[in-house]
């Protein structure tokens, strides 16, 4: 009864080739690793950077609160996308040149630095006062008392919204595409020009990223129980 | 610039007090919580002390530990300026330096133990001596085994603070005050975030300290009868200020002014 729905010309030709598919799928987990040191390697920047950026807004010097958080304010308000095109194109006018990789990395640690920073800033923060007057009372050093005492307490409940950024940092990747980095997007849209034929590429693209982030949000609940019974907490 | 000529550079007496609060002062703003503060505590001394809440007694502990800044005065531990420090011979205000310095002579407890949750409890009591003193992790390890002993807590070195009733947590906090040898300890309502059954616990460790080391020990606490009890004098403070002082005995048996009377009476009551 419902035949006159289902016209032919209604419905485009889903011409799925399963030999085409298997043919690119070496050069696509190729471009995975890329995509996945892209990831890993950005993220460890803005691990690191987070961190910095958490620590310089709790300082005491009102000038260097001052710059950190309006830098940290001024990158999360622009996009990624803009701020990956300054370092690799204008970069050079300023003398600094660097590969694609190098810019993308870069760019991606930095624009993810800020936002780690405040989940750092909230992990810190939740930590209670009365460490920090158990560790004057010890006679620690402000550092001795981030590094033994603080950190390591803000770290646990930091670990969901880490994780969260870990997942974002990773589907940002194929941003990096625009200035010809070896991601997966680029290598999907290669394979496409060459042989006219997009379906396979992205469809498989789509599967990769889904296989990979799926089980992350699992992963990372698991780790944060890890780290808190590691941590006796 | 606030004068100091008043203050001498270091109390070289020979009975010379262990602290000693001179013309301290503490303010928030327009309130004023402590008011020209003068208290000597000799060494080897127990001194409760006493109070309605907002007198100010607290305070008197926090700013020894250094954890609240004075408005005026100079606080002297062991002879020596620990609030400000000597420069061309005069008084200027302690730096950072100067702080950590002095703060070496005291050791405090607090109303809700603050041990630090992701360490054993041996764990806390080596923190301080090893990565402060810079002891060795062994040296470190057999005085906190040493100290847990006294405080009855040898058996739970292993345990997290999570693990541990607030009695216990409280007593794994006096041995990680101790090891760190202090000459003055300090003690902020230890007993006060506890339940009734194991406060007896915690005053037993307290009691010990007093009669087996000499140690000079300022403890606020609403508990009146361990006061009574333990004290060498006991500091009645009202409004920011010392009302009365006394030996024990004379304050609670026959206390002189009025406020010290109804506060004492009213806390009578309360039992």
């Amino acid at each position: 009864m419902f035949d006159w729905l289902l016209k032919d010309e209604w419905f485009p030709k889903f011409d799925w080739r399963w030999d085409y598919a298997w043919e690119i799928l070496p050069r696509l987990l190729e471009a995975t690793l890329n995509t996945l040191i892209a990831a890993a390697a950005g993220y460890l920047i803005a691990l690191v950077l987070g961190l910095v950026f958490a620590l310089a807004q709790r300082s005491d010097s009102r000038i260097l609160t001052f710059v950190v958080r309006e830098f940290v304010e001024f990158v999360r308000s622009t996009p990624l996308l803009l701020q990956i095109f300054f370092i690799f194109y204008v970069g050079p006018q300023f003398g600094i040149t660097l590969s694609p990789w190098i810019s993308g990395m870069i760019a991606i640690g930095l624009h993810y630095s800020c936002y780690l920073s405040e989940v750092y800033r909230g992990g810190l923060d939740s930590v209670p006062k009365g460490q920090w007057e158990a560790a004057t009372a010890l006679n620690m050093t402000t550092m001795q008392t981030y590094k033994r005492l603080i950190i390591p307490q803000a770290i646990p409940s930091a670990i969901p919204g880490m994780g969260n950024y870990l997942v974002g940092i990773f589907k940002d990747t194929p941003m990096l595409s625009v200035i010809g980095v070896a991601e997966l997007i680029h290598t999907a849209n290669s394979i496409g020009s060459e042989t006219w034929r997009y379906l396979e590429a992205y469809t498989l693209v789509g599967v990769i990223f889904l296989a990979l982030s799926l089980p992350a949000a699992g992963l990372i609940r698991a780790f944060e129980n890890l780290v808190r019974r590691k941590l006796g907490m | 610039m606030e004068d100091f000529s008043g203050f001498p550079l270091e109390i070289a007496d020979e009975n010379k007090p262990m602290v000693s609060f001179k013309k301290v002062r503490k303010a928030y703003g327009s309130l004023v919580v402590l008011d020209d503060l003068d208290l000597d505590v000799a060494a080897g001394e127990m001194v409760s002390i006493i109070g309605p809440s907002g007198s100010g007694k607290t305070t008197v502990l926090r700013m020894l530990m250094t954890l609240e800044q004075i408005n005026g005065g100079v606080i002297y531990v062991d002879g020596k300026p620990l609030t400000h420090m000597g420069k061309d011979g005069k008084l200027i205000q302690a730096n950072e330096r100067h702080l950590r310095e002095r703060r070496t002579d005291i050791g405090m407890c607090f109303q809700h133990f603050n041990l630090f949750p992701h360490m054993t409890a041996i764990q806390n009591c080596m923190e301080g001596p090893v990565q402060v003193l810079g002891m060795s992790k062994a040296e470190a390890r057999d005085r906190g085994e040493e100290l847990l002993e006294l405080v009855g807590m040898a058996d739970k070195k292993d345990q997290h603070p999570s693990r541990l009733s607030g009695g216990q947590q409280q007593r794994v906090a006096i041995a990680r005050a101790l090891a760190m040898r202090p000459k003055v300890m300090l003690f902020d309502e230890v007993t006060s975030a506890l339940d009734p059954e194991v406060i007896g616990e915690v005053t037993n460790v307290i009691r010990k300290l007093v009669s087996e080391h000499n140690l000079t020990m300022l403890m606020v606490t609403h508990q009146m009868g361990f006061a009574r009890d333990i004290s060498d004098r006991v500091c009645f403070f009202y409004g920011g200020k010392i009302e009365e002082q006394g030996k024990p005995a004379d304050l609670f048996g026959n206390p002189q002014r009025e406020r010290t009377q109804q506060f004492l009476s009213a806390v009578k009551e309360a039992v």
